[in-house]
């Protein structure tokens, strides 16, 4: 340990609070981007814990969350904000009666509808606004953690009127003015790498590329989630697990897979890996078809070595 | 880590193919601030996630990275301002030739690799952009370090020892300046050679060539299709959407306030690519059958004949994920005869699925060895497609004559274009998907 304080290290331990292990380069960029003020673009295979990791910072910061799921045709009244038409609708009719007595005294239409203006604003007040997330979150008065989740699915569209709050943490309504966060939140945006990004979405983010764990790293992170999982089967699973990534698969198994996979083990209280129980259980870590029979053959000698190499108590490979 | 070097650092990343813009150059020196210096790895990732917008920028990134700071220099103990060690660069090179031999007699590696960074400084090695400058750069650094003393002094005292140190600092100055090269000179040698790759004869590429060229394909590809694939949704107008419309006005009773319309979107083309693979057009065949792989999901819907004597689908093999090999597997099998282009277009109009969606794209010089030409089968291969475009890899000047069945096979094309390099390929390409539009 240095003497000086490592700002990173510490971020990566506030993490490993709430249970979610961080690499360092991970650290490093949730460090960068509080500093900076400057959203997180993270791009990943799917399945290693770049929606937990938004989680994880909220509970450590101890700040809400506001999550924003992207699909194709998300537009602006989803996203930001949406007038409560029926709540305008419900207020004329019960006031009626009490606008009629106001315009009634207007001599002609032009007072009357000069009269009328006064009140039309009254139905386009934040009263009668529904925020959607992305303006909850600029109005949390303490900072919230945002999360845009799947940003490759929504249109080139939405990604461009994303831009403003980015770089700015600001966004325009028409009818009130340009809202401003008091306190900026901290924006993460996911991508499973769908479509290509557009340059200038990437350009205001710090590109996270979360990959796939080394065995140490996995193994540090099951054991986070299953605390009382037995050691010696821990370091098998996570063997076999990186045996199985080698292969030639569609759909690699990643660290969901991963926990599953372990947390079935555990609640059939195995002890060690066997061919038959890999096969029986394989459907919770290959999820086609195809991948399922092209690792049929490569099974039983994967369990066998990771089983062997457990057991010689190596350190797992960082 | 000084400012200076850092830019140094992002304009040899740049260099690399990292597109790092001047923004981007600001915030990473802001990012670099806050991180400091001082941890190589954490600096190395910052930098990275500040400049890098993708996982292979992110890995050319840390290749100029690893390549910036290659020598390793053990850190100096006392860190002097860069005039003063410039100063001191000039004094050792005016007489203090004894220093560096000194330093060699002492085996002060650390010494000896201050002084050649400080010449590559006073040198402004950064500033090589050819590999023709390397040996004189290199000369001038050692000059710099007080070279002529050093020689002067082996000249009167020949120890072994001197003169194998002499032969070392060469090398070392020599790598100093190839390293300089690799890192600076990327840029201008990159930009030059593919410039010069657009524009050449593609029948004429050298296969060392061919890979760069290649991945130029695939670059100029992607592009094309980012720019074709963007969808048109046009909402105001249309026939209404009816069942979208009460859904979206549920929140008021039904009352239509906002309407909704069916989206209507870009046809995105099926094309069906025959394509001449005899000996002369082969190559630049190949080239076309890459570019259109990698459009990928811009076209719906390709399909791909070539021929020489009989048309012979090759659409399954193009469906391959390692597509050079596949066409380079397809040119080898296919390859290597003489065309008769009337045989193959009536195989052609017999096998391929045409109807009015498709666009059909002929690559050919059109001679047919005098065999009868079949006119007819391209005509009724027009008749059934939506339109037929013919790309020829003869100059315009050269068709109809000799063997030639060009001007015959005009009429039937909507359009006719030369196609002899990959620039011309690209606007070919890119003609193409905004014809069908039309």
């Amino acid at each position: 340990m240095n003497t000086a304080p490592d700002p990173i290290a510490a971020v990566a331990e506030g993490l490993g609070r709430t249970g979610y292990i961080a690499s360092r380069s991970i650290a490093l960029a949730l460090h960068l981007a509080q500093h900076l003020q400057k959203p997180i673009l993270v791009e990943g295979p799917a399945g290693v814990g770049k929606t937990e990791l938004s989680r994880a910072i909220a509970a450590w910061q101890g700040l809400p969350l506001h999550r924003l799921q992207c699909h194709e045709g998300l537009d602006e009244s989803r996203a930001l904000y949406e007038w409560k038409y029926g709540k305008q609708l419900l207020y004329t009719q019960i006031l009626k009666d009490r606008i009629a007595p106001l315009l009634g005294d207007a001599p002609g239409l032009a007072p009357a509808l000069k009269a009328l203006d006064g009140f039309s604003d009254l139905f386009f007040s934040e009263q009668f606004l529904e925020p959607r997330p992305l303006l909850a979150a600029l109005r949390e008065p303490r900072g919230c953690v945002l999360l845009i989740d799947e940003i490759d699915k929504s249109d080139e569209a939405f990604e461009a009127f994303l831009l403003e709050l980015l770089s700015d943490h600001a966004v325009t309504i028409p009818e009130l003015g340009t809202i401003r966060a008091a306190v900026p939140p901290l924006v993460l945006l996911t991508s499973n790498g769908m479509r290509e990004l557009g340059d200038a979405l990437k350009r205001r983010c710090l590109h996270l590329f979360i990959g796939l764990p080394s065995p140490a790293m996995e193994a540090r992170i099951v054991a986070a989630r299953l605390p009382g999982i037995p050691p010696l089967l821990l370091r098998q699973i996570v063997l076999f697990i990186h045996g199985l990534r080698a292969l030639d698969l569609k759909k690699l198994p990643s660290i969901s897979e991963t926990i599953d996979w372990a947390r079935a083990l555990t609640l059939l209280h195995t002890e060690h890996l066997s061919p038959d129980l890999v096969r029986e259980t394989l459907n919770l870590l290959l999820k086609h078809e195809a991948d399922i029979s092209a690792a049929q053959p490569a099974l039983a000698p994967l369990a066998f070595q990771a089983k062997r190499d457990a057991e010689t108590g190596m350190p797992l490979p960082a | 880590m000084s400012e200076a070097s850092l830019l140094a650092l992002l304009r040899a990343a740049r260099g690399a193919g990292v597109r790092i813009s001047t923004a981007e150059t600001l915030e990473a020196l802001a990012a670099a601030a806050l991180v400091g210096p001082d941890n190589r790895a954490d600096l190395r990732d910052t930098l990275g996630l500040v400049c890098a917008k993708s996982a292979e920028e992110k890995r050319l990134f840390e290749e100029t990275f690893a390549l910036f700071f290659a020598p390793q220099a053990a850190p100096v103990a006392k860190p002097r301002p860069v005039e003063e060690r410039g100063a001191g660069g000039d004094a050792q090179g005016g007489g203090g030739g004894s220093g560096l031999a000194r330093m060699i007699v002492e085996g002060d590696r650390a010494g000896l690799d201050q002084a050649l960074a400080d010449a590559a400084r006073a040198e402004d090695a950064q500033a090589i952009r050819f590999f023709t400058q390397t040996n004189a750069l290199a000369r001038r650094m050692l000059d710099r370090m007080g070279l002529a003393a050093l020689e002067a002094e082996i000249a009167a005292n020949p120890d072994p020892h001197l003169t194998r140190g002499l032969l070392m600092l060469r090398a070392e100055a020599r790598a100093e300046a190839e390293r300089n090269l690799r890192l600076f000179g990327r840029e201008e040698s990159e930009g030059l050679r593919e410039y010069m790759l657009r524009r050449a004869r593609l029948a004429a590429i050298s296969p060392r060539e061919r890979a760069r060229l290649a991945s130029l394909t695939r670059a100029m590809a992607k592009k094309l299709a980012t720019r074709h694939s963007r969808r048109r949704r046009v909402t105001k107008r249309g026939s209404l959407d009816l069942r979208g419309t009460l859904r979206r006005n549920m929140g008021w009773d039904g009352i239509p306030f906002l309407l909704r319309h069916r989206a209507t979107r870009v046809a995105r083309p099926r094309l069906v690519v025959f394509c001449d693979i005899s000996g002369s057009v082969a190559a630049l065949s190949g080239f076309l059958l890459l570019f259109l792989h990698s459009l990928g999901a811009v076209v719906r819907d390709l399909s791909a004949f070539v021929f020489t004597g009989e048309a012979i689908e090759v659409t399954a093999a193009l469906k391959d994920s390692d597509a050079e090999a596949a066409i380079a597997r397809i040119l080898a099998e296919h390859g290597n005869g003489s065309s008769n282009y009337g045989t193959a277009l009536v195989g052609f109009a017999a096998q391929a699925r045409i109807d009015r969606h498709t666009t059909v794209v002929v690559l050919g010089d059109g001679r047919g060895n005098r065999a009868p030409p079949r006119v007819d089968a391209l005509a009724e291969i027009a008749r059934r497609a939506r339109q037929v475009v013919w790309l020829n890899p003869e100059h315009p000047a050269l068709w109809g004559t000799g063997d030639s069945d060009m001007p015959r096979y005009a009429p039937f094309c909507r359009q006719l274009r030369p196609c002899r390099t990959l620039d011309e390929l690209e606007r070919a390409v890119d003609g193409l998907l905004l014809l069908h539009r039309a």
